[in-house]
C-alpha cells in the first residue's frame, strides 16, 4: 500500500513493560525499537496488519518538559486517554488466552447486538475494547 | 501561587493507576456492594485516604461515581428489560424500591415508570460506534451530590 496511516502512538509509563505486554501477552510483533540518546522509538504491529504500527511512546525529554511529562503520566494512569479497539475472530478464546497470560480485564466477554466485546487495560492504564463482530445481518 | 497549586494537585501516577483499578471494578459490577474498605483494598490505599484521593483523581467521590453507573444501568434495563421496577432496582444494586424511585427521580427528572414508558432502547443504530462507548456517553454527569441537587430544586 502506497498511502494510508502508518503509525499511531499511545503513551505508556514504561516502554520495556509495554513491549513485554504488547508482544508477550497480546501477541503483537516489534516493528521498530531504536534508542536514540534519551529517546526510544518503539513501535509494534499486529501480525495480520503489517502496514500499521502502534507506537509505544514514553512521555519525557526531549519531547516534553517536566511539567508536561508529569501531566501526561497522570492522564495515562487515570485512564483518560482515548479508547482503543482490537478486532478479534473469537472474543471468548482470546479472553481466555490473554487472561491466562495475566492481562488485566475490565470487562468479561459480553454479547451486544450480535457482537461480543470484552475490555482490558495495558499496564499503563490505556483501555482497550476487544470486539468480535457478528455476522452482518441480511 | 501557580507553582504551589501544582504541587497540591499532583498525584503519583502509580497511585492513580491503582485508583483506576477501583473505578474499573465498580464499572464492571455496579450492582455489587462497594464499601470503602473493598475499594481501598483494590487500590492499595488506606480507607481514610481512599475517597479523597479518588475524588481528586476523577472529580467525583467514589460513591457518586457508583451512582452514575447504577443510574446508567437502570435506564438501560428500564428501556430493554421486561422485569418489574423492583427487579430493576435490585439488579442495579438498590436494596429498596423507595430509595431507588426517589434517587432515580432526583437524578433523571422522571420516575422510573415514566422513564420506561417514554424511553427507547439504546439501538444498534450507533453503527460504527462500539456500544460500550455509546453506553458510557449516556451516563449522567453528577457534578453535585443528589442531596445538594434536591436542596437546590426545593429552593426553586
Amino acid at each position: 500500500m502506497s498511502s494510508g496511516i502508518g503509525v499511531v502512538g499511545i503513551f505508556v509509563h514504561d516502554q520495556e513493560a509495554a513491549r513485554a505486554f504488547y508482544v508477550g501477552k497480546i501477541g503483537f510483533e516489534v516493528h521498530t525499537d531504536i534508542q536514540n540518546g534519551p529517546f526510544r522509538w518503539l513501535t509494534v504491529r499486529h501480525p495480520e496488519q503489517p502496514g500499521f504500527q502502534l507506537g509505544l511512546f514514553a512521555p519525557g525529554p526531549p519531547l516534553h518538559d517536566t511539567e508536561s511529562e508529569r501531566s501526561l503520566r497522570e492522564l495515562v494512569a487515570k485512564g483518560a486517554m482515548p479508547g482503543l479497539v482490537l478486532h478479534v475472530a473469537d472474543c471468548q478464546q482470546e479472553y481466555e488466552r490473554m487472561l491466562a497470560a495475566g492481562v488485566e480485564f475490565t470487562q468479561e466477554p459480553t454479547k451486544r447486538f450480535g457482537n461480543i466485546d470484552a475490555g482490558f487495560r495495558d499496564p499503563s492504564g490505556n483501555g482497550w475494547k476487544m470486539i468480535q463482530l457478528g455476522e452482518p445481518s441480511s | 501561587m501557580g507553582r504551589e497549586l501544582d504541587t497540591v494537585t499532583r498525584q503519583d501516577p502509580e497511585l492513580l493507576r491503582r485508583l483506576l483499578r477501583a473505578k474499573d471494578r465498580m464499572t464492571a459490577k455496579p450492582h455489587e456492594h462497594w464499601p470503602v474498605r473493598r475499594l481501598a483494598k483494590i487500590s492499595g490505599t488506606c480507607e481514610a485516604h481512599f475517597a479523597r484521593s479518588f475524588k481528586r483523581a476523577f472529580g467525583v467521590p467514589p460513591h457518586r461515581f457508583l451512582l452514575t453507573l447504577r443510574i446508567e444501568r437502570a435506564k438501560a434495563l428500564l428501556s430493554t428489560d421486561p422485569g418489574t421496577i423492583t427487579e430493576v432496582a435490585l439488579a442495579c444494586g438498590w436494596t429498596s424500591l423507595g430509595t431507588f424511585t426517589r434517587t432515580f427521580g432526583d437524578v433523571v427528572g422522571q420516575s422510573p415508570s415514566t422513564y420506561r414508558s417514554t424511553a427507547r432502547p439504546v439501538p444498534p443504530c450507533y453503527s460504527g460506534m462500539p456500544v460500550c462507548f455509546a453506553k458510557a456517553s449516556a451516563r449522567p454527569q453528577l457534578e453535585i451530590s443528589v442531596s445538594e441537587k434536591r436542596r437546590r430544586e426545593a429552593l426553586g
